[in-house]
């Protein structure tokens, strides 16, 4: 039934100029090793059109999902985003907690150790984010520097989880484990190291003359295509709107925090252009910072580790929930990441589950920022965008 | 605005028979819309001033399974200036025979992230979207057979002769 719309797509390509060229330009973002297919269409170096072409890594997320259990498909959610898994995770598992009704029994010590580790992992997300994007740009200290921070970062959540990336850590009712014993320390320890190294970024990267210039006025989002194309995360901050889940839906611990949302206000150029995008970004780790500190603070004065605190004290026995249908939706690293479940409250495996992910709709509107740009923004537009493959094939 | 203020509305402008039911025993509530007015019922609920949902979170085809042989798209819907969230509902009893898909109307030009969502729901599930700009498979290679959110779907042994395990 589609073959017309197959048709008009190899007619389009069919139809190029002759002055015209069909370029394929291949992995690029060092986060979409080679799975992402971009075929443009181009005059010389001015890009008329862009087709992406996804698919490659499909590995079924929802399928899976829809054949195991809950606690069996959170290792899979971990995938999803594998940059910044734990946020993955948290959502996944508040959306189960909320349909059996336990979100309120969660202790607030566990509460307090999600919010923690997610917002490590935000921030080395970021990082690679911000790092990789210098070299898209021609920057290579800087992606050294982002690299060697996020090894803290990674350290530490190796020893909380067990696991380097793919950590599996937090689970319906509480957490896998507790926090290791001096993680607290360590991690101040991290918070102290990291926030004059992030000057130092800012001053070689973000405020460097040669990538303002290469991004300043560089692919312009205007807010209402943002929106209309749903852009979430860094893409529709950047674009000038403070539009944050943890502040909307003020889910899990985020009401108890102090933070603020960073968003574009075009300070180099025109709001919503590239280098808004990164500076949302490194705005974000600031704020994390913040979060992980108020974070510290509770853990080691009030919520004190307890010799008979289980940290799956809270985890039901039998995952049914009733039946019905619920959209969880939080605040991933690059921006709303939904989960859609329907249950017939029979069984222990969802019926559809359906997965939302920020990079899916990032990436459509590539096409919509890229007409009559020149190839080299292309690359500067890609790497602001900050998809994950992961997320975008599921 | 509240979900029956929302409810009347629509039935206020599209009268009666455009919501053919409402779903609110579970945590979020539902509309279940008449699914030719979809799209009529998504760019009134986007432009007007009162609710103003400008914004398509999901869209997810479903597959309700080889007995009730119904199929159905649900869209969450946001509304940034009011913070609230809306589900809408549309589906047909159908046939499972791959070629002869259900169809919608699309919603894409209401909301442009419906188009790769749209040919996603397409890819996997098997749901025909009227009106659609390029619907095309966007997951799975085009000439890939059958639709493998499908309940009754049979996992492919071979894929152009290269075996898939």
């Amino acid at each position: 039934m589609s073959t017309t719309a197959l048709e008009r797509y190899h007619q389009k390509i069919a139809a190029a100029a002759t002055q015209d060229m069909v370029l394929n330009m291949g992995p690029q973002h060092p986060s979409t090793h080679g799975v992402l297919r971009l075929e443009l269409i181009t005059d010389g170096e001015i890009v008329k059109e862009v087709i992406p072409h996804a698919g490659y890594l499909h590995r079924c997320f929802e399928k899976h999902a829809e054949s195991l259990t809950y606690q069996q498909t959170i290792p899979f959610t971990d995938r999803l985003d594998y940059l910044s898994s734990m946020n993955n995770s948290h959502v996944w598992v508040m959306g189960v907690e909320r349909m059996l009704g336990i979100d309120k029994d969660i202790p607030k010590r566990v509460e307090y150790i999600r919010v923690l580790v997610c917002e490590l992992n935000r921030i080395a997300s970021h990082l690679i984010s911000i790092g990789t994007y210098g070299i898209d740009i021609g920057a290579f200290t800087p992606f050294l520097w982002c690299f060697r921070d996020r090894e803290h970062i990674m350290g530490m959540l190796e020893w909380a989880s067990g696991s380097r990336m793919l950590y599996n850590y937090i689970w319906i009712g509480g957490l896998f484990f507790d926090l290791p014993v001096g993680f607290e320390g360590r991690c101040r320890e991290f918070v102290d190291y990291f926030k004059p190294k992030m000057v130092e970024l800012n001053e070689l990267l973000t405020n460097n003359q040669i990538f303002i210039s290469r991004t300043a006025n560089v692919g312009i989002l205007p807010l209402d295509v943002a929106i209309n194309y749903g852009c979430t995360g860094p893409m529709l901050r950047g674009s000038g709107l403070k539009w944050d889940l943890r502040r909307i839906d003020n889910y899990s611990a985020y009401p108890e925090l102090d933070f603020d949302i960073p968003c574009g206000q075009g300070l180099m150029g025109t709001v919503g252009d590239c280098w808004d995008r990164n500076k949302v970004r490194v705005d974000e780790i600031g704020e994390s910072l913040k979060i992980i500190e108020q974070c510290l603070d509770r853990l080691q004065k009030e919520l004190k580790r307890t010799p008979d605190f289980d940290p799956r004290a809270k985890l039901p026995r039998k995952i049914t929930p009733k039946a019905q249908d619920y959209y969880m939706r939080g605040e991933g690293s690059k921006g709303e990441l939904g989960f859609y479940f329907m249950t017939d409250g029979k069984s222990e495996v969802p019926f559809r589950v359906k997965a939302r992910g920020p990079s899916f709709n990032n990436l459509s509107v590539i096409s919509e920022m890229s007409k009559g740009i020149m190839i080299a923004d292309l690359i500067a537009i890609i790497g602001s965008i900050d998809f994950v493959l992961g997320e975008l094939d599921r | 605005m509240t979900f029956e203020g929302i409810k009347q509305l629509l039935t206020a402008h599209f009268g009666e028979e455009v919501v053919l039911g409402e779903e609110t025993g579970g945590l979020q509530p539902a509309l279940l819309i008449a699914p030719d007015r979809i799209a009529d019922v998504c760019l009134e609920l986007r432009n007007n001033p009162a609710t103003y949902f400008d914004f398509l979170a999901c869209l997810s085809g479903v597959d309700y399974g080889t007995t009730a042989n119904k199929f159905g798209v649900v869209y969450h819907l946001t509304s940034i200036p009011y913070q609230l969230q809306l589900t809408l509902k549309i589906s047909k009893e159908h046939g499972r025979d791959v070629n002869d898909l259900p169809s919608f109307p699309s919603v894409s030009e209401v909301y442009r992230t419906a188009d790769w969502h749209e040919r996603e729901a397409y890819d996997l599930v098997g749901i025909f979207f009227e009106n659609h700009p390029d619907l095309r498979r966007i997951l799975l290679p085009d000439d890939w057979e059958g639709y493998p959110l499908r309940k009754d779907y049979q996992a492919a042994e071979y894929y152009k002769g290269i075996k898939i395990d």
